[in-house]
């Protein structure tokens, strides 16, 4: 495979919930801070949000064009599961080829940088995705933030930002560390990282400016896990235009992803874009924004994402994290999902794949071999609609389900063009929610088992902007068996 | 097609039935010896040892067989344990209905029992096979899933949701008022129309006092040959009809079933109404037990066992038709929702209320003369369902 030189196609992700910083200080009579922090659903992990933002990538992709040359490789700090590769899921949820090359590249906020390296010298996709925790009171609490960003390469020739420059600094500096399988991060005072990083990124700018031919940088993006690092470096490295950090505060090896995602949703064709981050070394890149970036912008930047969130009781927000633990619903805990039924539907938990009947149409979810429409056996083809829109046929609130985080949504939807399935909507007050509200699917972890993930899709609200938001004909009903 | 049916060729002559309710000092093995003790002394003429065969039915205390003879201690019988959800107590009936009406056997007993208060979870415990963690049915609750008919029943018939309210609060109201009068009901007592709309949510409108109570129990029926009737009791109880459909969870997965109907119900009230010769439920029944796990069921019932026309049952809820008083009493012993419901007895149960209206027994609830009874027992949910009925009387046809 030849080495791709450029971004192709990009998006990032962020989640919907919000903690509004005064009353976290408030619940534990700390440091406050304006605004809010950007927190991961208790549905969402590496996992899902990773799979939310390369399907965002590819939806802007054309059809039948969606499948990356090269591997997909997940980026996080937050890995769902350690001793099983996450970017398989990942390329599940995506419904990519089985000939993929998918792996995680797990640990450090570095990771971002490791994927996106690893993806730019294949033409494959780097998936960057990260749930950042901190103890209550704490800085990476107050000032992480969770999300995910997804940068397909390949040629410069169909690039919308070229990749002009890349240089490197590594150094072993004890700044961020933490145990696997810790809760927080331990840090160094912030002041003994923001000395020993300055040198290593002050040659990297130079190196990186020189690589590049000695342009000026329209837009500067900085990141690092270190907040004072993140303050000096910027003085090093303005852009004429905009210079800016992590959209979100540090959100680990997904940082240095949302921060280009943000300026490629603001930047115009031949704007330069220098790209800094500082974790365990340096990393600069200098971007050549192309005539491309116009089509081929994210439906949604990053900036709207933002604005667009659901506040969430800072106590709701430390149960979803683990660190408060609530009184369970006198249910019984759910069975983990099996392996060897989990894998023979893979195409259906994973990718919402259902069967359509040859003989009558009928759509089944998940896939049937007798026709539920007219018995026909074994005459049907696969029927994908990770991707499809619906519309809520009845649905409740459900008080006494088991929940991570009660009371469940369900909806009946039924989907465009034939199929109903019984789905929890995310993301969701019940009052946003009433017969006939448009859906369209996200990919979700339900609950955890017994250590076992259980991945499965939700229908999240359709926003007014997205395609599925209008139903294009609705469905003649047909009456229904009154005997 | 030919579902011939078993009109009057076998006969009910003895039964039992133990108090509803949370039995903190029985197990299953209790309730299932309290029950067919019960039926063994109110029918002196037959003993244990007279019983050719058993069918147990019961959804999760007890596997197999060995559950019911490790119990009973019957001398080397068959037993045969049968689980179909909540119609786990009618499966059990049927089955040894068929065996006596095929000549196998002279004497079957079919029992039912669920001891549910010893998980100390609340509402009914699933056990499935490993699977994928995909099926709705793993998160969504029963009162869940049957919350959905309330939306869907207000947007089809253009029912105000205030009037829907009603008529679910008039449905609990009625089969509480009865079960008060019930000594072995779960809840002795009445509720106001008050409490039941102030209870606590549990899903979509349903609040606790919509649903069916979580409880303790068994209850017992001896089957003969119709024309043997006699010779135990002076007052059996005819099979007329019965039928058992499962669904291929249709509406689960087609947009053009609506929630406002169980299409197994009606199948199998058709089917069990042919056989029965019944050709008008709604005037020609006396009574019906029907399955009010949850008060929007009663009411679609009402429309799907042909007891009310689509979109006017909850009318007719509110004008008091299946009221005690009504021109078609439903649930007079109170119901799952009053009575309680210890899942695999449930069917037998519904049975013991026609079984003691047919002989007069019923004290305080006793109806008028009854001719004929429906018992609806359904199992799953909507759109994805089992359903039997069951057609009895006291009189065998010439």
């Amino acid at each position: 495979m030849s080495s791709a030189n450029g971004i192709v196609a990009y998006a990032g992700y962020v989640p919907r919930y919000r903690v509004q910083r005064e009353e976290m200080a408030a619940g534990l009579g700390a440091q406050s801070g304006p605004g809010a922090r950007v927190v991961a659903g208790c549905d969402e992990d590496s996992t899902t949000m990773g799979v939310e933002a390369a399907a965002a990538l590819l939806a802007t992709l054309p059809e039948g064009d969606r499948a990356p040359a090269g591997g997909l490789y997940l980026a996080t700090t937050s890995p769902a599961y350690a001793d099983k590769a996450n970017a398989a899921a990942v390329h599940a949820a995506l419904d990519l080829p089985s000939s993929a090359f998918a792996a995680d590249v797990a640990g450090s906020a570095r990771s971002g940088m490791a994927a996106w390296r690893a993806a730019a010298a294949d033409g494959g996709m780097a998936v960057m995705s990260d749930v950042r925790r901190g103890l209550p009171g704490s800085g990476d609490e107050r000032t992480g933030g969770d999300g995910a960003a997804a940068f397909l390469f390949g040629d410069a020739d169909h690039a919308v930002a070229e990749i002009v420059a890349q240089v490197s600094e590594t150094a072993e500096i004890l700044d961020r560390w933490r145990a696997p399988g810790g809760v927080a991060a331990g840090q160094w005072e912030e002041r003994f990282g923001v000395e020993a990083y300055q040198p290593l990124a002050e040659r990297a700018v130079r190196a990186v400016t020189d690589a590049a031919g000695g342009v000026a940088p329209d837009h500067a993006v900085v990141v690092s896990p270190n907040p004072g690092v993140a303050k000096r470096v910027r003085r090093l490295a303005a852009g004429a235009v905009s210079t800016t950090g992590s959209p979100v505060g540090h959100a680990g090896a997904a940082d240095v992803g949302l921060g280009v995602a943000d300026a490629l949703d603001r930047a115009q064709p031949g704007d330069t874009i220098l790209v800094l981050s500082v974790a365990d070394g340096c990393d600069a890149l200098m971007l050549r924004v192309t005539d491309r970036i116009a089509a081929a912008r994210q439906p949604h930047p990053v900036a709207d994402q933002l604005t667009c969130g659901i506040d969430v009781p800072y106590p709701t927000y430390l149960a979803w994290r683990g660190l408060l633990e609530r009184e369970p619903p006198r249910r019984p805990e759910p069975d983990r999902p099996a392996g060897p039924p989990s894998a023979r539907g893979a195409r259906w938990k994973f990718a919402f794949t259902g069967a359509r009947c040859l003989q009558c149409g009928f759509v089944h979810l998940p896939p049937q071999r007798v026709c539920k429409g007219c018995r026909a056996v074994d005459d049907m083809v696969p029927c994908p609609l990770a991707r499809s829109a619906g519309t809520v046929a009845t649905y409740t609130v459900d008080h006494l389900a088991f929940s991570p985080s009660p009371p469940l949504i369900e909806a009946v939807i039924d989907f465009d063009g034939g199929g109903r399935y019984t789905l929890e909507v995310a993301d969701a007050a019940p009052e946003t929610i009433t017969v006939g509200t448009r859906v369209t699917l996200t990919f979700r972890m339900l609950y955890t088992s017994h250590g076992v993930h259980n991945y499965f899709w939700k229908a999240r609200v359709a926003d007014t902007q997205e395609p599925g938001y209008r139903q294009a004909t609705p469905d003649a009903k047909r009456g229904a068996d009154h005997g | 097609m030919g579902s011939n049916g078993i009109r009057d060729r076998v006969a009910i002559v003895g039964m039992g039935c133990t108090r509803f309710g949370e039995h903190w000092d029985s197990s299953a093995a209790d309730l299932l010896v309290d029950a067919t003790e019960e039926l063994f002394a109110a029918t002196p003429v037959v003993n244990k040892d007279d019983v050719d065969a058993y069918w147990l039915g019961t959804l999760a205390s007890g596997q197999s067989g060995m559950t019911l003879s490790t119990a009973l201690c019957p001398d080397y019988k068959p037993v045969t344990r049968v689980e179909n959800y909540c119609a786990t107590g009618s499966e059990a009936l049927r089955n040894a209905c068929y065996a006596v009406a095929s000549g196998a056997y002279d004497r079957a007993l079919a029992v039912g029992v669920e001891k549910l208060k010893d998980s100390g979870f609340s509402g009914l415990v699933r056990s499935d096979p490993p699977g994928d963690g995909t099926a709705a049915e793993l998160s969504l609750t029963a009162p869940a899933a049957f919350s959905f008919l309330d939306p869907a029943y207000c947007a089809r018939y253009g029912v105000h949701e205030n009037d829907m309210r009603e008529a679910m609060t008039h449905i609990a109201w009625k089969n509480h008022a009865n079960g008060a009068l019930n000594p072995k009901a779960q809840f002795r007592s009445g509720v106001t129309k008050e409490q039941v709309e102030q209870a606590q949510v549990v899903a979509g409108r349903l609040g606790v006092l919509d649903c069916s109570g979580v409880s303790d129990g068994a209850a017992a029926a001896l089957v003969v040959p119709a024309e043997e009737a006699h010779l135990y009791t002076d007052r059996p109880l005819f099979i007329k009809g019965l039928s058992l459909v499962a669904g291929a969870a249709g509406g689960a997965s087609d947009p053009a079933y609506d929630f406002t109907t169980f299409p197994e119900v009606v199948h199998s009230a058709r089917d069990a109404f042919a056989q029965a010769r019944v050709t008008d439920p709604a005037t020609e029944l006396s009574l019906a037990e029907v399955h009010d796990c949850f008060t929007p069921t009663e009411l679609v019932l009402m429309e799907d066992l042909g007891f009310a026309e689509r979109g006017r049952a909850w009318k007719d809820v509110l004008n008091g038709a299946f009221e005690l008083t009504g021109r078609l009493p439903v649930n007079p012993d109170g119901g799952l929702k009053s009575f309680g419901h210890p899942v695999g007895a449930s069917g037998l149960r519904m049975l013991y209320e026609c079984w003691l209206q047919f002989r007069g027994e019923a004290g305080q609830r006793q109806l008028d003369d009854p001719r004929l009874a429906v018992t609806h027992n359904l199992g799953g949910r909507p759109g994805n369902c089992v359903s039997f009925v069951a057609v009895v009387g006291p009189d065998r046809a010439g």
